[in-house]
């Protein structure tokens, strides 16, 4: 039905998608699985028209297509459910679903018919809010199925869904396997890229791997374990990822919280975190694990007990908390860490302007002098010093980022996904940079929704459900089995559960 | 693996843009008074050339503080009526203390100008940090008031300085060193402690950094409350140089001194490559600006061309086409 060959995608210099080949049948789930930056959102990108591809041809239904705007594609009847939740909430559900294509009686807009036929499409996927309830007051399952029903407002042949599970909880996961499971039922293609390889496994009738931007290659699908898929992804064993664990014995507690509370996200939480020791936070999206520790830092209102070095401190703003020793990297480097339209040095002196400019005059020598020093230490590659923040890659502005944060000579290091959105090589290198630290005698917290990437550098770690400290992992308990558990269900199943293991 | 780190990040060379909008305000500068000299040559003539920029120098200066408040990511919309009431209370002071001071009270009245500037911008800055109003209804609320107290303080009609303060007052605006009107001198001055301040010092970091992304400065443990409410404070300064220069011009403070004052100052800044929704601030570029927009109105009524009736309607186009040039230049 769709048949894309040899796709390749070039932006300047640079190939993110090169040669790809792939088709999908009438009634067939397809799934596409790569690592971060692998290419995947790319693919979807060109099969649905948001972008032109530098080479390769696309056929539908045997006939050459070339779409140079989503439009076209969606009149060949591919559409695509993104991985964002792209709605207006201040309007209607109904509203939403007719956005830019509503129907009109006599030139005037028809609310009616919209309504009810909003109403029906929404009851076919199993969502039960009024077509006149607002997006805002919406639930965010609901929000992805209203982004679905829109998607298949149109006549469609082939149904691209991007990561649609990724905010979901376990029974909306379901929910939404169903609604597939349903699609290809009805003789329609479905193309379906996620992280989740359960999903996959379940889903997929044949299955595509992308590393690089590269194929990997095409195979049917139930034929592979979970562990087979994660090999071909990243290409290597992947134990040689994370940097070993030093034999150092954990040192003196560093920084101890006790009963934090953030109110609206986090409740009632304690944890100590020793020198020389990497400790995980777990859970899933929406379990208040960024929030607690905004909150920790000073950037929102929390109460909390905070000991550093066993004195107790009292944290009333990111500035006190940068002065007294506790460093914090966003997880949203691009709005929330770096100025993307500033140059290198003033991004890397941001936090620390004090330290470094004592005099009343700033000291463009001393900056230029912090800044090569960073590109050396952390490995920054860039082609000369006059770029500004964004035009680095992710993997370069998250290294340019721990170097700022590093620069104001913290104790205690707060990583909020460490590796988001960066490839694999530079993954490596933030890995063993976390390693470097606590080998320095700091100590480290890293929060993360990737589990692998948990376990692979973390000491111990704190599993967070709903605001709460759900449980801890140390050791050999450290598996993708047990966090999972840990953060969907309560904790006294889960010791039952876990009292096998240890 | 090898492969992943060869790969170098995509990137674009766009020195030259950014280069534009450091020079634009000059180039355009220099083409105005080439287009002036054609039409008519008196316009190069030195006593034009520096009548035209020393009335431009109240915007300049006042522009200057502006650039700082922009550059930070608020706006004051107040500044005009701000000037003028200013003035009215440095007149009604420095009449009041002309019997125990005798010409002592202009100093005296020029230090009561800076602590009221500096006052407005804090109310300014306050209402808009602290209180969380949008820059722009908070600095609206205060243009109405300062504008109403000057009405209300001149009963309607004009406040008008002491007689016996005249001669001593008069060469702060009429006055030259080395043949340079000493408005010019001044706003040369603020305009290169502003600039020192906002590129040489860590305020001026802070300050682009806020206007550029708030979020970022947040977590970057720089406080957004001190750094905007600075802004304001340095714009109320700003006012109140410009309002010293301004009161031995007429003499007088009425009510509608000042007026519309505000568009012309945000028509320099803009005008002078700084963006409107915050960021890195131009200091010079805004001073030209300044100049810009007192040239055209210079060269409008010195031309037959167009009627000096429709100066503001030239300078509208000008803001227009300024921020046009602002979206392209971004957007490539």
């Amino acid at each position: 039905m769709l048949r894309a060959e040899g796709l390749s995608k070039q932006y300047g210099p640079v190939t993110v998608l090169s040669d790809v080949t792939l088709d999908v049948r009438a009634g067939e789930i397809h799934a596409i699985i790569g690592e971060n930056g692998a290419g995947k959102s790319t693919l979807m990108r060109l099969i649905s028209g948001y972008a032109h591809p530098s080479d390769g041809k696309l056929f539908v239904d045997g006939s050459s297509m070339r779409f140079s705007t989503p439009h076209q594609a969606q009149d060949a009847g591919i559409v695509l459910v993104h991985q964002e939740i792209l709605l207006a909430e201040g309007l209607t559900v109904a509203e939403n679903l007719f956005l830019g294509r509503e129907l009109t009686r006599g030139g005037l807009v028809d609310d009616r018919t919209m309504r009810r036929i909003a109403a029906d499409k929404l009851a076919e996927l199993g969502c039960h809010v009024s077509p006149n309830a607002l997006v805002r007051d919406v639930a965010l399952a609901d929000r992805q199925l209203i982004q679905i029903a829109r998607a298949l407002l149109d006549a469609h042949k082939l149904v691209i869904f991007d990561e649609p599970t990724a905010v979901l909880t376990g029974d909306e996961v379901e929910r939404l396997l169903e609604i597939i499971l349903r699609l290809k039922a009805q003789d329609i293609g479905v193309l379906y890229i996620s992280h989740r390889l359960d999903e996959v496994q379940r889903l997929a009738d044949r299955l595509t791997v992308l590393r690089d931007g590269k194929m990997v290659g095409t195979f049917p699908g139930r034929t592979l374990s979970q562990m087979d898929m994660a090999e071909l992804m990243v290409g290597r064993e992947l134990s040689a990822l994370y940097p070993p664990r030093g034999d150092m014995a954990r040192g003196a507690p560093m920084l101890s919280v006790r009963n934090a509370t953030v109110p609206g996200y986090a409740e009632d939480i304690s944890f100590t975190v020793h020198k020389g020791e990497v400790l995980g936070f777990a859970g899933m999206i929406g379990a208040g694990r960024t929030e607690l520790f905004e909150g920790i830092v000073g950037l929102r209102p929390a109460q909390a007990g905070v000991e550093l070095n066993g004195t107790p401190i009292h944290i009333r703003s990111q500035r006190e908390a940068i002065d007294a020793g506790i460093g914090y990297l966003t997880e949203d480097r691009k709005a929330k860490g770096l100025l993307l339209n500033e140059r290198l040095a003033p991004n890397l002196t941001l936090s620390a302007l004090q330290r470094f400019h004592p005099a009343l005059a700033m000291n463009k020598r001393r900056e230029t002098g912090a800044l090569d020093s960073a590109i050396q230490s952390y490995d920054i590659r860039v082609k000369n010093l006059k770029v500004n923040a964004g035009q680095l890659s992710g993997g370069n502005q998250q290294k340019l980022l721990l170097a700022k944060i590093l620069l104001t000579d913290p104790s205690v290091v707060i990583i909020d996904e460490p590796t988001r959105g960066i490839d694999i090589a530079n993954k490596a290198q933030i890995y063993a940079f976390i390693r470097q630290l606590v080998g320095a005698g700091k100590a480290c917290i890293v929060i993360s929704s990737e589990m692998q990437e948990l376990i692979g550098i973390c000491d111990r770690i704190l599993v967070m459900r709903q605001g709460r400290i759900n449980g801890e992992v140390a050791g050999e308990a450290m598996t993708e089995s047990n966090i999972a558990l840990l953060a969907t269900a309560e904790a006294d199943v889960s010791r039952a559960a876990l009292g096998g293991h240890s | 693996m090898s492969a992943v780190i060869q790969s170098a990040p995509p990137r674009r060379e766009r020195d030259f843009a950014i280069g534009w909008a450091d020079a634009g305000p000059f180039l355009a500068l220099a083409a105005l008074l080439v287009i002036g000299f054609l039409i008519n040559p008196d316009f190069l003539s030195s006593t034009n050339l520096s009548n035209v920029i020393t009335r431009s120098a109240f915007i300049a200066i006042i522009a200057v503080g502006a650039t700082f408040v922009i550059s930070s990511g608020g706006l004051d919309l107040s500044v005009g009526s701000m000037a003028a009431f200013i003035t009215g209370v440095m007149i009604m002071f420095m009449n009041g203390m002309v019997p125990h001071l005798g010409t002592w009270s202009v100093p005296a009245g020029m230090a009561i100008a800076l602590l009221a500037g500096i006052a407005c911008g804090l109310v300014n800055g306050l209402i808009v940090t602290v209180g969380k109003i949008e820059p722009f209804i908070a600095t609206l609320g205060t243009m109405g008031i300062f504008r109403a107290l000057i009405t209300y303080l001149s009963d309607g009609g004009t406040i008008p300085i002491d007689r016996s303060l005249r001669e001593a007052y008069r060469p702060v605006y009429f006055g030259t060193v080395a043949g340079i009107p000493i408005p010019i001198l001044i706003s040369l001055a603020v305009a290169a402690i502003g600039s020192f301040i906002l590129y040489k010092t860590k305020y001026g970091r802070k300050c682009a950094a806020v206007g550029a992304n708030a979020d970022v400065a947040r977590y970057s443990g720089i406080s957004i409350i001190k750094t905007r409410t600075i802004a304001y404070l340095i714009q109320g300064a700003c006012v109140a140089i410009a309002a010293i220069c301004y009161v031995p011009r007429l003499g007088a403070a009425t009510p509608t001194t000042g007026l519309l004052w505000e568009l012309q100052v945000i028509t320099a800044v803009v005008i002078g490559g700084t963006a409107l929704r915050g960021g890195k601030g131009h200091i010079w570029g805004t001073v030209a600006g300044a100049v810009i927009l007192e040239l055209i109105a210079n060269l409008m009524v010195l031309s037959d061309f167009v009627s000096e009736y429709l100066v503001a309607a030239v300078q509208g186009v000008i803001i227009i086409i300024a921020m046009l040039i602002q979206r392209f230049s971004n957007s490539k």
